[in-house]
């Protein structure tokens, strides 16, 4: 690609860009800067992509892992996971199951769920989905299945152990499950 | 008999470690008998897959 092709491609995944990190990292300055730095590194090397398709897919893998770096940087600096807000929730998610465990309104099928992958307003969705997700488990979900971490690398950076970083990632599920079947899936039917 | 409660942990698990044999037979039959587990099923396999498309190439283009 041309150098001014690049850059145009470029300034338009910005807000995209941004979006994606302010999600992850939960804080303006540090997506800002995240999002700068890989901008940049994307600029240095992107001649060697031939459209702007493999130009986003290379910027979105530098951005994760500006955005790990700086997770990074958070664990060393203490133990991230004790200044979160506990959740309301609790661990027995209460109102979704009865005292006996079984489901208080029972989940219906998600219909053709595959073709909102292509709406741009299931992702507006989506994200306001997991921005809803409490601080501890939406931390887990995102840097287990959208940064795509190992649970144990997780849990050792996390400073959690494996149990309660199943527990953190099955309140995520539940709740995003939730949350989706609310605010998309119901609609549709 | 695992409950609905226990199905949904042991499928969130699924995603992160090898189920074990009684776990796995367990989890079999309820599914088999839980409509509302079945969906669940769907819709854990479905956030992943849209958690993994989020974080490989973001969001479709206008």
């Amino acid at each position: 690609m041309k150098t001014e092709d690049i850059q145009a491609a470029l300034a338009d995944m910005r807000p995209q860009l941004l979006r994606f990190a302010r999600l992850q990292l939960r804080s303006d300055s540090q997506a800002e800067d995240a999002v700068q730095e890989a901008l940049l590194a994307a600029l240095a090397g992107a001649e060697k992509f031939a459209g702007a398709a493999a130009v986003k897919t290379w910027v979105f893998s530098i951005l994760k892992n500006k955005i790990i770096d700086e997770l990074r940087r958070r664990t060393r600096e203490g133990n991230v996971m004790e200044f979160m807000p506990e959740d309301d929730a609790g661990e027995d998610f209460d109102d979704l199951f009865d005292r006996r465990g079984h489901w208080a309104d029972a989940p219906t099928a998600w219909n053709d769920p595959e073709t909102s992958l292509e709406s741009r307003q299931f992702w507006v969705i989506f994200e306001a989905c997991l921005d809803g997700v409490a601080e501890k488990p939406g931390r887990v979900f995102m840097m287990r299945e959208i940064l795509g971490l190992e649970t144990d690398e997780i849990c050792k950076e996390l400073g959690i152990s494996t149990s309660n970083c199943w527990v953190l990632l099955h309140r995520a599920r539940l709740g995003l499950r939730e949350c989706l079947s609310q605010r998309w899936f119901g609609e549709q039917q | 008999m695992m409950n609905c409660k226990e199905a949904t942990q042991l499928m969130s698990q699924r995603q992160e470690r090898k189920l074990s044999l009684v776990e796995r037979l367990g989890l079999k039959l309820h599914l088999f008998i839980c409509k509302g587990c079945r969906a669940t099923e769907q819709h854990f396999a479905f956030l992943r897959a849209a958690a993994r498309r989020l974080g490989s190439r973001g969001t479709p283009e206008a």
